[in-house]
């Protein structure tokens, strides 16, 4: 077998930051590759160089595909060659039919006696049939997308990839909003295609599917290509070991932790999918968070993380919520927004754009937003007072910034953060969930934060971190919680727990799962040793 | 210094394109027709004219920031006076019954298509767009097809009544002129204190020129204007009402709780709710307040013409949704000051009226308020793009 693609030497810098270095990546004529790395490790942003959403000459290096030099210009021009990308976040139109969505951009015209422009229907539904049959599914082809659950639209997805007469698949985590069966079903046509001739590169967390679909692995840390495993030698192991190991040194600030009594509980939290009935988000999920200590999250897209924090904070999201939620041993309310708030809990999001921040307002008016009754006397506000608030904050998270009369919009993503930041501490909260808190931001201002979050602690306050990023995890916390699936999958303390442990633990407690059939997440609940 | 001189020229922009409408009308019509524009009697006429869009400016001004937009004002004002004009001449109702009336059924109004935009979120647009029809097709029902009128004397007074004269000097009525000039100086006083007050915060102070300027081109106008409704027939009770409300509604969004919030929820409207703030209900209650102003401004309406009719109100709401964003308030929401669509809402006021006075066709001066509504928006997102 012939190599279909080489990218040699792969370098792509942004503003500040190096996101590819060096990488290379071989992939064989008809094989499934699968590229394995932490998030921000740079897997899509090496995707998004093959595809042409970064153009060529933006980035340094050589791309040659079937014996050629690539230059992209555009994500047309490598979807005219056959490379067809597919990402996390499905591009369907949701109230356009399966036909529709499948020729989209590509519509069946010109042959029909009307002429140009004219969309020939009996032909597009014959099409559409064929394609729907190649990728296993039985829907009509006048079915809205809207009305087909996730793993039928992912099929959808592959079905467009093939109407473009695709050589070359790329998955960006196809599997990581599906439910067991349709991740089966998902990985079985990528074999299917396999034997056809396609060549698949598949993005993916989940080790246990690499095991079964791969044919190669490379793994990608920091933004450069560490190995590339032959089947014979791919091992969760190897994997997990390439994927994490870096040095760790200096990137936390140090913090003797001063654990108390319990501040926050929460018992048998239940949450459903605010749209999609039946579909349990979390399941059965206890947990607390101690005055003085640092409680981590790690976890991926799709462990139910955020939908955890945001259906604790005011019921954000979901419906059907049940659960105790506990302060200082007191049952409190956390029905909405405002009495979570009263209550003691704050919530930063993970999107602080459009969750956290009103970016046209100045940085006083997002300082005060969430404690209006705190610089203001029966409803009148006091601009003095609010000013003096929002100086003070500024002085001890040191925001930069010439004057807090400067709109947010106009910060850096760090200064951004410790706006958000000093919002939820003028409201002067027990516990903060603070969602990838460092989401964004460069490395000088993640150390920045990590010293506020260690000050929280040190105050006698709970933080619940919630990160993607592990070794963050790992450097700042006292305890971590392991989710999956929006289950408690196993709890491990700053002494036990490893990068490798976490990944174990998600890998088998979703093993677990599938055995007991996913009916009951207790049972899933399984103690790392 | 220039480009800040400069930037604050842009923030007054508006005012300086409303005294430049004006000069430019005093002009033309001295010379065309050798009247005085700024005679006493037409800016008599000018308040009485634009009372109604400038009290429900005030209203759209929040249902804007807020988000949101209301088209079924004109209907409302249709509406409400005749609801003003049954109760009063077909049943002899006394004004002081009539009014808090007449503001209770506006207000009900505003509750009825709040309840469906805030909580259930069914878009302002539609749901108004139903109102318009629904209080058109009310107004209709309700007169019957015909006029009601003409009203007592107690309840014109609400539109063409002047605030009498206490020191019984006559001409120029001494009252007015003590009101006007007592309104400059507290005006000069607050934006004097405003700006020391910036200085002490640390923000970079309008420049003193600026500063000086703005406050003798608003004091000046202020006691001319005065002076000659002084030598008229004295200051219009309309013109109390309005410059009450609108002193009101700008400390009210620019300093209470409730008026941030509005912004707020304008500005990211999910930001606000994980703020603790509770977007239903304040979308809910900017609509309730813009039914009560329709109300008002449909009895002074009615008022103004003596008698209700089944067109009462019709286009008002683009006039008034016109103002407001001349004002410089966004499409997007967030963004718009109460003190912007006053002078917004006078400058549509003074070009009718100008136009009017120069026996401009109605089509023309349709085209003209029309392009001068897109030049005054283009020129503020030019502004904001630079």
């Amino acid at each position: 077998m012939a190599a279909l693609l080489e990218m040699r030497g792969i370098t792509k810098v942004f503003p500040g930051v190096r996101a590819l270095d060096n990488v290379t990546l071989t992939v064989e004529e008809g094989e499934i590759h699968a590229i394995c790395g932490e998030n921000g490790a740079g897997k899509s942003t090496l995707m998004k160089v093959l595809s042409g959403i970064y153009p060529h000459g933006s980035y340094d290096g050589e791309i040659i595909y079937d014996g050629a030099v690539l230059a992209n210009r555009s994500i047309r021009d490598s979807e005219a060659k056959g490379i067809i990308i597919i990402h996390q976040e499905l591009a369907l139109v949701p109230l356009l039919s399966i036909a529709e969505n499948l020729f989209l951009g590509n519509e069946v015209a010109g042959k029909s006696s009307l002429g140009r422009g004219v969309i020939s229907w009996p032909e597009t539904f014959q099409k559409t049939e064929r394609l729907l049959a190649k990728v296993g599914l039985t829907d009509a082809p006048t079915t809205k997308v809207e009305k087909l659950g996730v793993g039928k639209q992912q099929l959808i997805e592959i079905a467009k990839a093939l109407a473009k007469n695709v050589r070359l698949l790329i998955l960006d985590e196809p599997t990581a909003a599906l439910q067991e069966n349709d991740s089966q079903k998902l990985l079985d046509l990528l074999l299917e295609l396999k034997a056809q001739g396609v060549t698949s590169i598949i993005i993916s967390h989940k080790l246990n599917e690499i095991n079964r679909v791969a044919d190669r692995v490379t793994v990608i840390r920091d933004g450069a290509s560490i190995s590339t495993l032959d089947k014979a030698d791919i091992t969760e192991d190897r994997i997990i070991r390439d994927m994490v190991g870096r040095d760790m040194a200096n990137r936390y600030p140090a913090r003797t932790s001063n654990v108390g009594e319990v501040l926050l509980e929460v018992q048998d939290w239940n949450v459903w999918h605010p749209e999609q009935a039946g579909r349990q988000m979390i399941k059965n999920v206890a947990l607390n968070v101690r005055r003085g200590e640092i409680v981590g999250i790690p976890g991926l897209m799709g462990t139910g993380r955020t939908e955890l924090a945001m259906s604790l904070f005011g019921r954000s999201y979901g419906k059907n919520i049940s659960g105790q939620v506990k302060m200082a041993g007191r049952a409190v309310d956390c029905s909405t927004v405002s009495s979570a708030i009263a209550a003691g809990l704050s919530y930063v999001t993970e999107d602080r754009k459009s969750l956290g921040l009103v970016l046209e307002e100045p940085i006083v008016r997002n300082i005060s937003l969430a404690n209006l009754e705190g610089v203001s006397t029966r409803g009148v506000l006091d601009a003095r007072r609010e000013t003096q608030v929002a100086d003070s904050y500024r002085d001890q998270l040191a925001i930069r910034t010439p004057s807090v009369f400067q709109k947010v919009v106009n910060l850096s993503g760090g200064n951004q953060q410790k706006v958000v930041l000093s919002k939820w501490l003028f409201t002067d909260p027990q516990v903060l969930i603070l969602d990838e808190p460092t989401r964004g931001i460069d490395v000088g201002a993640k150390f920045e934060i990590y010293s506020i979050m260690n000050d929280l602690a040190d105050q006698g306050r709970g933080v619940l971190m919630i990160s993607s990023e592990m070794p963050e995890l790992l450097g700042m916390c006292d305890r971590i919680y392991v989710m999956n699936e929006g289950a408690i999958v196993g709890e491990l303390t700053r002494a036990e727990a490893s990068q490798e442990k976490i990944m174990a633990l998600i890998l088998t407690g979703k093993e677990t799962q599938t055995k007991n059939g996913g009916e009951n997440g207790r049972k899933t609940k399984g103690r790392a040793a | 210094m220039t480009a800040r001189l400069g930037a604050h020229l842009r923030e007054n922009g508006m005012l300086m394109a409303l005294v430049a409408i004006v000069l430019f009308f005093t002009v033309v019509v001295q010379l065309t027709l050798g009247v005085d524009f700024l005679s006493a009697q037409n800016i008599t006429n000018l308040f009485l004219q634009n009372s109604y869009v400038i009290i429900m400016a005030l209203g759209m001004l929040l249902v804007i920031v807020a988000g949101h937009i209301d088209l079924s004002i004109g209907s409302v004002v249709g509406f409400t006076g005749a609801v003003a004009a049954v109760l009063t001449v077909n049943m002899g109702l006394p004004v002081y019954v009539v009014i808090p009336a007449v503001l209770f059924v506006g207000m009900l109004i505003g509750a009825a298509q709040g309840y469906w935009i805030a909580y259930w979120r069914i878009p302002s647009f539609i749901v108004t767009l139903a109102g318009m029809l629904v209080f058109r097709g009310l107004t209709l029902w309700l007169l019957n097809g015909q006029n009601i009128g003409p009203f007592p004397k107690s309840f014109q007074s609400l539109s063409t009544g002047f605030i009498p004269d206490v020191f019984g000097v006559d001409k120029p009525n001494m009252t007015a002129l003590a009101i006007v000039v007592l309104a400059a100086l507290v005006i000069i006083f607050i934006s004097w204190r405003a700006r020391k007050s910036d200085v002490t915060f640390g923000i970079a102070p309008e420049p003193m020129i600026m500063f000086a300027i703005r406050n003798l081109i608003v004091a000046a106008a202020l006691i001319f204007v005065g002076y000659k409704l002084a030598t008229f027939r004295g200051l219009p009770n309309v013109v109390i009402v309005l410059s009450i409300l609108t002193i009101v509604y700008a400390f009210f969004t620019e300093n209470t709780v409730m008026g941030r919030r509005i912004y707020a929820l304008g500005g990211n409207e999910k930001a606000a709710k994980l703020s603790g703030i509770k977007t239903d209900r304040l979308v809910f209650l900017t609509f309730v307040n813009m039914g009560v102003l329709a109300a008002l401004a449909g009895m002074i309406v009615a008022a103004r013409l003596n008698s209700a009719t089944p067109k009462a109100g019709g286009g008002f709401e683009l006039d008034v949704i016109a103002a407001v964003f001349i004002g410089g308030a966004s499409m997007s929401g967030g963004v718009g000051k109460i003190i912007g669509v006053v002078v917004g809402a006078l400058i549509m006021g003074v070009m009718n009226n100008g136009m009017s006075i120069l026996g401009i066709g109605i089509d023309y001066q349709q085209v003209i308020k029309g392009l001068v509504l897109l030049a005054a928006v283009i020129f503020d997102v030019y502004n904001k793009n630079k």
